[in-house]
């Protein structure tokens, strides 16, 4: 395969669940501080994409090339490990646990077995996590039980989890959903200031809310890119209409 | 001494149970039951160890053991076998076809002892292998389920079946094994005899402070961010994992320390009854500990020790009565617990527990008693004048 300069480069990308083919010989580039969202119809193959990359789904045939490392051989764990974080559809924290106890288990220190025994909370990841705290706008939620949070709140609170790792690939499944319209601009704000430094990729359905993120729009269907660059130029596209109103 | 009181002790009210439970089994049970009784204390108090080990797996990790038998057996014959050898020395045997091996061997027609046997006359070797035989056993069975990613109702039933194939070997391989009758008529310690009222005594501290030691070793994991992540794998699998940790080493981690915890008490339990057999290895005696777990209160370390205890005297107590009952009363508990009280004696303990202490503490409990009444009375009446009206 190419060496590339993309941060992610996914080429020829296929799986096929029982011949259905949900990723179709899919090409896709990301680039450093780029903050590109996928849209698509139900069942375009959107989740699936982010689950290939972060190791959910193993792929049938083609390359996941991250800073120019093939993820496809590794291990989930190894996949966060070189640098990839990916946030849940529906928010998934722990529920039991506070903001604060939340936030120090995704810590990225302490990761083995005998690590995580002797992990030691020092004033650095006291610091750090208290950072993260008030960047996703909880920070005076730390000794709350994360369960009681709104659904908004968990929905950043699981974007914390990530940041606290500073992965250099962020993958976002629907990041709003069920966001108060006050929430989603402050995620709109937050994506906008956590995509400096890495790249950002999110799936999205609200439009708006796309407008207000989106650098560049990659519009899956099928399984395959059914049309890709800026807002206005997808909106435009005649297939793509075609796609989301003729039927 | 900050890390002791907090990760070791586990914080104030941690500190206060532990006090109250070391008071219990070190004071006045030893003060106050005769040496019968004590000695059955301790034997149940070897159960608790596989119930604190199930606190770990099952309640903190969510991974229930229906197999934790296992363990407790294999660290009790390990421990039976030393016992055995001595016992089964060259004069005490002259009367067998062959002398010097235990006397199942010579009624199996073997002639010589076992190769397995053989490093069983080491007492430090017997130390390790209790320690080690069933931690690498559970090692084999959590590395080639956890890493295919088994877990849920399909391990239990794993678990299970493995507790049951144990007992099936044990007892077929009557010449290397005892049998369906175990390892009985076990005498001595390098000539310290295990049976005597004082070896008794000994016997029940050395397993108390041995149970508070694994309390404590037990609370260390628990307080640390391996603590929190095994909460965290119960609740959420796929975010930890995709957080960057490996879910499985840390499964299997839990699994074979509660192996080895499970194993102390079974080594215990053998030194304190004089026996072994397959009847503590199988299935009934591997959920009889879970019950003693969920009875207990399967998030507390403390309140699954209490949990043993109580199930056990009332299985002493109805046995004597009503022993066909006993069964069904078991059955009925355990349904009953885990319908009501999730959390077992520990969750009621900490609803409830504190109004207790206050009461007891303020002896404010009757005039508050007063103004409650007084106060339903209040509202009865002006509901009545209100309906009145």
């Amino acid at each position: 395969m190419s060496y590339t300069d993309f941060t992610l480069a996914i080429e020829d990308l296929t799986v096929s669940f029982d011949g259905f083919k949900a990723v179709d010989s899919l090409n896709l580039y990301v680039d450093k501080d780029e903050l590109r969202v996928v849209i698509g119809p139900n069942g375009a193959g959107k989740t699936t994409v982010l689950d290939l990359i972060c190791g959910k789904t193993k792929s049938t045939s083609g390359s996941i090339k991250f800073k120019n490392k093939e993820l496809t051989e590794l291990a989930e764990h190894e996949i966060v490990h070189a640098g990839v974080g990916r946030k849940f559809q529906t928010p998934s924290i722990y529920e039991n646990l506070s903001v604060y106890d939340n936030l120090e288990v995704s810590y990225p220190k302490g990761r083995g077995v005998f690590g995580s025994l002797m992990f030691k909370n020092t004033e650095e990841v006291d610091a750090r996590i208290k950072e993260v705290a008030s960047e996703i706008f909880l920070g005076d939620f730390l000794d709350m039980e994360s369960a009681l949070l709104s659904h908004g709140q968990k929905q950043w609170l699981e974007i914390g989890m990530l940041l606290i790792q500073d992965p250099e690939l962020l993958m976002l499944d629907e990041p709003v959903a069920g966001m108060s319209v006050k929430e989603r601009e402050q995620t709109a704000e937050l994506l906008n200031r956590i995509c400096k430094g890495r790249s950002v990729l999110v799936i999205e359905h609200d439009m708006d809310f796309v407008e207000k993120i989106a650098h560049k729009v990659t519009v899956l269907h099928q399984g395959r890119i059914l049309a890709e660059g800026d807002m206005q130029s997808v909106q435009n596209n005649p297939e793509v209409i075609e796609v989301y109103l003729g039927h | 001494m900050n890390f002791m009181y907090e990760r070791i002790l586990g914080g104030k009210n941690g500190a206060i149970g532990l006090a109250i439970l070391a008071v219990l089994i070190l004071i006045v049970l030893p003060l106050a039951l005769d040496l019968f009784r004590l000695n059955l204390v301790g034997k149940y108090l070897t159960y608790a160890f596989a119930a604190v080990s199930l606190v770990l797996l099952w309640g903190y990790g969510g991974i229930l053991s229906l197999g934790q038998g296992v363990f407790f057996g294999l660290g009790g014959y390990c421990m039976a076998m030393f016992l055995k050898l001595e016992a089964s020395d060259p004069v005490t045997t002259k009367i067998q076809s062959t002398p010097g091996i235990p006397d199942f061997m010579d009624w199996n027609q073997l002639t010589e002892l076992p190769w397995f046997w053989e490093p069983f006359n080491s007492f430090g070797f017997t130390i390790l292998a209790v320690l080690l035989v069933p931690t690498i056993f559970a090692f084999i069975i959590g590395f080639s389920m956890f890493k295919r990613r088994v877990g849920g109702v399909y391990f239990a039933i794993i678990t299970q079946i493995i507790a049951l194939i144990l007992t099936v070997l044990i007892v077929g391989q009557q010449g290397y094994t005892g049998g369906i009758n175990g390892i009985t008529d076990l005498k001595t310690i390098h000539g310290w005899d295990i049976r005597d009222d004082s070896s008794k005594y000994i016997l029940y501290f050395i397993n108390a402070f041995l149970l508070l030691a694994v309390v404590f070793a037990s609370r260390f994991i628990l307080t640390s961010k391996f603590g929190r992540l095994l909460m965290a794998m119960r609740d959420k699998e796929d975010r930890v994992r995709f957080s960057g940790y490996d879910v499985s080493n840390f499964k299997i981690f839990v699994f074979c320390f509660s192996a080895m915890i499970s194993a102390i008490g079974g080594a215990m339990f053998t030194l304190q009854v004089g026996f072994m057999s397959p009847s503590f290895v199988g299935i009934v005696p591997s959920i009889e500990m879970v019950i003693y777990a969920a009875v207990g209160g399967r998030m507390s370390l403390i309140g699954v020790i209490y949990g043993t205890l109580l199930v056990n005297f009332g299985k002493t107590m109805f046995s004597e009565t009503f022993p066909e009952l006993w069964l069904y009363l078991m059955g009925a508990l355990f349904i009953g617990v885990v319908m009501y009280f999730p959390n077992g004696l520990a969750g009621i303990w900490e609803k409830h527990g504190h109004k207790l202490v206050g009461c007891v503490k303020n002896m404010q409990c009757v005039s508050s008693i007063k103004t409650m009444i007084e106060s339903k009375r209040t509202a009865r009446l002006s509901a009545e004048s209100a309906s009145g009206k």
